[in-house]
């Protein structure tokens, strides 16, 4: 029998990135707050000894515990889904701060596109360009967000400069771009004589010291190499556990409670009544009773807690009605390899967010008129700084074990530079989420199913990004590239990016979303469901300073519905 | 350099080799061979700071492995994944087998952290590991396989044979060609070659990279707390690696 807890206004399930900064907002309003995080408590104290790659990068120290909870996968709906017994294509995070505390901090703000991408795209090229694609606005513009954007860059004290394609800003970045390097230069070089337009990726590892209206002091980054993945151990990398939870806790009205892995939503006649947890120290169980029931557990718990407690109609890849587990979408990611004979670089020195990027292929900032695919994708170098378990890059055609693989990857590891894309990701009908019917987790739920693979569309974008990142690439004077495989079927395994989103999805209809652009679900108005689950579609960036500006605005709809009550939207 | 380095190869592979041929039955003959063949080294060496290198070696000891044999298919496996060349030494000399077999015995080798509930299919190519088999389970799979196979083409073990002979089993295990129990041969591999490259490269405290070698190899620095006054300067740079050892030393 579950032990029954003192009613709190407010419970937040999962407290990384999205769930500190609601905590925080509220507390700081006079709301009482309990946090349920299922991982550990961690901090800036926690992040000593953390330049070991093997332990961070490979082991994934910091990442989801699989032996708990995965998640099962196929890529069609003929194939029986099984499980992911291993991380691999994205790193799902776990503990106070969540994925934020092993992030790299590429801060971009979606485009105006993406908000209005159905809209834009009819309006511009025809109903027929969208043509089997399950493409929605997002229910909120780029204009109406943008103050929240604001906020989350100056909790992060993000650093960065205007961008020839950027969107209107209201005020600069907090602090300036990060240090020039001969790799930035070069990049950025090569781009401006092809007539491109790049500029400093914004970055959240600070390019000098911040403190932040929480009065969180962030360092500046030492450029020492070890961000994705890893802690920082000089609290130079913005992270909730630095720039948030300390905050959240100095109100004296936010109490996270670690170890608490929230198993239910508990509701009645349309509204949540609190939510059910397990102590997976002790095993024992608690309810927690709130007025208002948030979820900011990343894309796949916030699918899977919704699904399983049957809150909002189920998503139904046959027709593509309801809305729960709907457009689930990854992203596109052709990439260029340039091999140097001549020179050597120091790429083994860097920060997660030190790079340069472009947009000009990006969103609809070029012509798709004859082009057999929508949006495009941000192309960047990012001087992240080279590892050697994980670093081994050889010229096609090298063996991958033997002498000549160990001459080559030895060779090439500082005479190899690369340039990543993030290209967009659209959703598609058979592309989604829901119960697996078989595999079960730690605590006897049900794991969430995920069915998904790449597309026409994604193939053609991937196609033509690809050979702009070539281009660009021998523009830097790299004697020769290597040659990219072809897109076929999405793969588990090779780690891609853990850029994942939808499933819980904002719009401006209950028939074709989830929740509204406050992130107040339409079927429960005391539940708000924020992160990348409530992106409609994926764009060509990061998804991380959108989740913080989301987080923003469900925070302000949350102390407004806690004062009026009723559908904010 | 490069003869020095097959050199002393040679000389550590045969005392292995030969101790597994004399002890036969007795047990821990070969790992212990395998160990005085460690602390030869280092007196012939000489180069190195004493206490650093002592310190090191009191890694090489075996936690998981019982069976000299065996490991002497995995010195020899992994040496061929990664041999010694001009550039600097191979996995044997950089004490991966020692790596390996460190990582077998802990989390790592007992998939602690992984998702191992039945039931059990094979799955498509883009599934990922489906296996039952905990990675030290599949270890005693495919080396005791990698033997079979040596014995029964060539009549010898598998240490014994010549590099070549040795690359064409490992490519056929490579190839999905042997039939294993419980695991494909493909996957067996393919964590035997992912391994070979972590214990190469893995910080020193892991019981490989001995002496930072194989960092030394690659001109990565290893543990560096900043960057921050060399991050802008176009000359490329050569820095002293520094391990995990120096954050408490």
């Amino acid at each position: 029998m579950a032990e029954k807890l003192p009613k709190t206004d407010v419970v937040i399930v999962g407290m990384g990135w999205a769930g500190s900064i609601i905590a925080a907002e509220l507390g700081k309003e006079g709301l009482k707050v309990v946090g349920l995080e299922r991982g550990k408590e961690r901090g800036l104290k926690d992040y000593y000894v953390v330049h070991d790659e093997l332990r961070y990068a490979i082991r994934y120290e910091l990442m989801q515990d699989l032996s708990k909870e995965s998640l099962t996968f196929r890529n069609n709906q003929k194939e029986r889904a099984l499980p992911m017994r291993q991380l691999g294509s994205f790193l799902l995070g776990e503990g106070s701060g969540g994925s934020g505390v092993h992030w790299n901090g590429q801060s971009f703000r979606f485009l105006p596109y993406d908000f209005e991408i159905r809209s834009k795209t009819i309006e511009k090229y025809g109903e027929s360009k969208i043509k089997g694609l399950q493409i929605q606005d997002w229910g909120i513009t780029y204009d109406e967000l943008e103050p929240y954007f604001d906020k989350y860059e100056k909790v992060a004290g993000i650093s960065g400069e205007e961008a020839h394609f950027g969107p209107e800003r209201s005020n600069p970045y907090p602090t300036p771009p990060m240090k020039e390097t001969p790799l930035t230069k070069r990049f950025k070089d090569a781009t401006t004589s092809l007539g491109m337009h790049p500029y400093h990726m914004p970055s959240a590892n600070l390019s000098e010291p911040y403190e932040n209206m929480y009065g969180a002091k962030i360092a500046n980054c030492q450029y020492c190499a070890f961000c994705e993945r890893f802690g920082c151990e000089y609290g130079a990398k913005a992270d909730p556990t630095v720039a948030v939870i300390p905050y959240a806790m100095e109100t004296g009205n936010v109490d996270i409670r670690n170890f608490a892995n929230v198993t239910e939503i508990i509701h009645e006649g349309g509204k949540a009544t609190g939510v059910k947890f397990v102590d997976v120290l002790t095993k024992e169980e608690f309810i927690q009773p709130a007025d208002t029931v948030v979820l900011t557990s990343y894309v796949m718990n916030n699918t899977k807690l919704l699904l399983h407690s049957k809150i909002g109609k189920a998503y139904n890849p046959e027709n593509g009605t309801g809305v729960i587990g709907k457009n689930y979408c990854y992203q596109i990611l052709p990439g260029s390899t340039g091999f140097f004979e001549e020179e050597r670089f120091n790429t083994f020195m860097g920060a997660g967010a030190l790079g340069a990027t472009i947009d000009d292929y990006n969103g609809d900032n070029f012509d798709h008129s004859d082009l057999n695919f929508i949006h495009g994708g941000s192309i960047s170098i990012n001087q992240s700084g080279k590892r050697p378990i994980g670093s081994n890059t050889v010229p096609s055609g090298t063996p991958n074990w033997g002498a000549e693989f160990k001459a080559q990857s030895i060779k090439y590891f500082t005479r190899s530079l690369n340039i990543g894309t993030q290209g967009a990701s659209m959703p598609v009908q058979h592309n989604f989420m829901d119960l697996d019917p078989t595999y079960k987790d730690a605590y006897g739920l049900p794991l969430l199913r995920l069915t998904y693979d790449f597309t026409k569309q994604d193939k053609e974008l991937y196609n033509y990004i690809g050979k702009i990142a070539d281009q660009i690439m021998l523009e830097m004077g790299a004697d020769k590239v290597n040659e990219r495989s072809n897109l076929e079927s999405y793969d588990i395994v090779p780690y891609q990016t853990t850029h994942n989103t939808g499933g819980v999805i904002m719009g401006a209809e209950p028939e074709t979303s989830a929740v509204n652009n406050y992130l107040q679900m339409w079927d429960a108005e005391n539940v708000f469901v924020v992160g990348a689950s409530a992106f409609a579609h994926n764009g060509g960036y990061n998804p991380t300073a959108t989740v913080g500006a989301l987080a923003f605005r469900a925070a302000e709809g949350i102390l407004k519905y806690s004062k009026e009550g009723g559908m904010l939207a | 350099m490069a003869e020095q380095h097959s050199e002393k190869k040679m000389s550590r592979r045969r005392f292995i080799r030969n101790s597994g041929y004399v002890a036969g039955g007795l047990v821990g003959g070969g790992i212990i061979g395998g160990l005085i063949g460690a602390n030869m080294n280092d007196e012939q060496e000489g180069t190195n700071t004493q206490g650093e290198h002592q310190g090191t070696s009191y890694l090489q000891a075996p936690l998981y492995f019982t069976n000299p044999e065996m490991f002497a298919v995995l010195v020899a496996a992994s040496e061929r994944i990664f041999p010694s060349d001009d550039n600097g030494p191979g996995a044997d000399e950089l004490g991966v087998a020692y790596y390996i077999d460190h990582s077998l015995a802990g989390s790592w080798g007992n998939n602690a952290r992984e998702y191992m509930q039945g039931p059990f299919f094979p799955g498509s190519n883009f599934q990922g590991y489906q296996s039952p088999l905990k990675r030290h389970e599949v270890f005693d799979t495919g080396i005791k396989a990698l033997q079979k196979v040596a014995n029964e083409k060539h009549d010898k073990n598998f240490p014994d044979l010549e590099g070549e002979q040795q690359d064409a089993i490992l490519t056929s295990f490579q190839n999905d060609e042997v039939e294993l129990k419980g695991v494909t041969s493909k996957t067996f591999f393919n964590i035997l070659r992912a391994a070979t490259i972590e214990g190469v490269y893995a910080d020193p405290a892991y019981g490989g990279n001995i002496n930072m070698e194989g960092w030394k190899m690659k001109n990565y620095p290893g543990h560096q707390m900043s960057y921050y006054d060399k991050i802008e300067s176009d000359e490329f740079m050569e820095i002293e690696p520094q391990a995990l050892h120096s954050y408490t030393k």
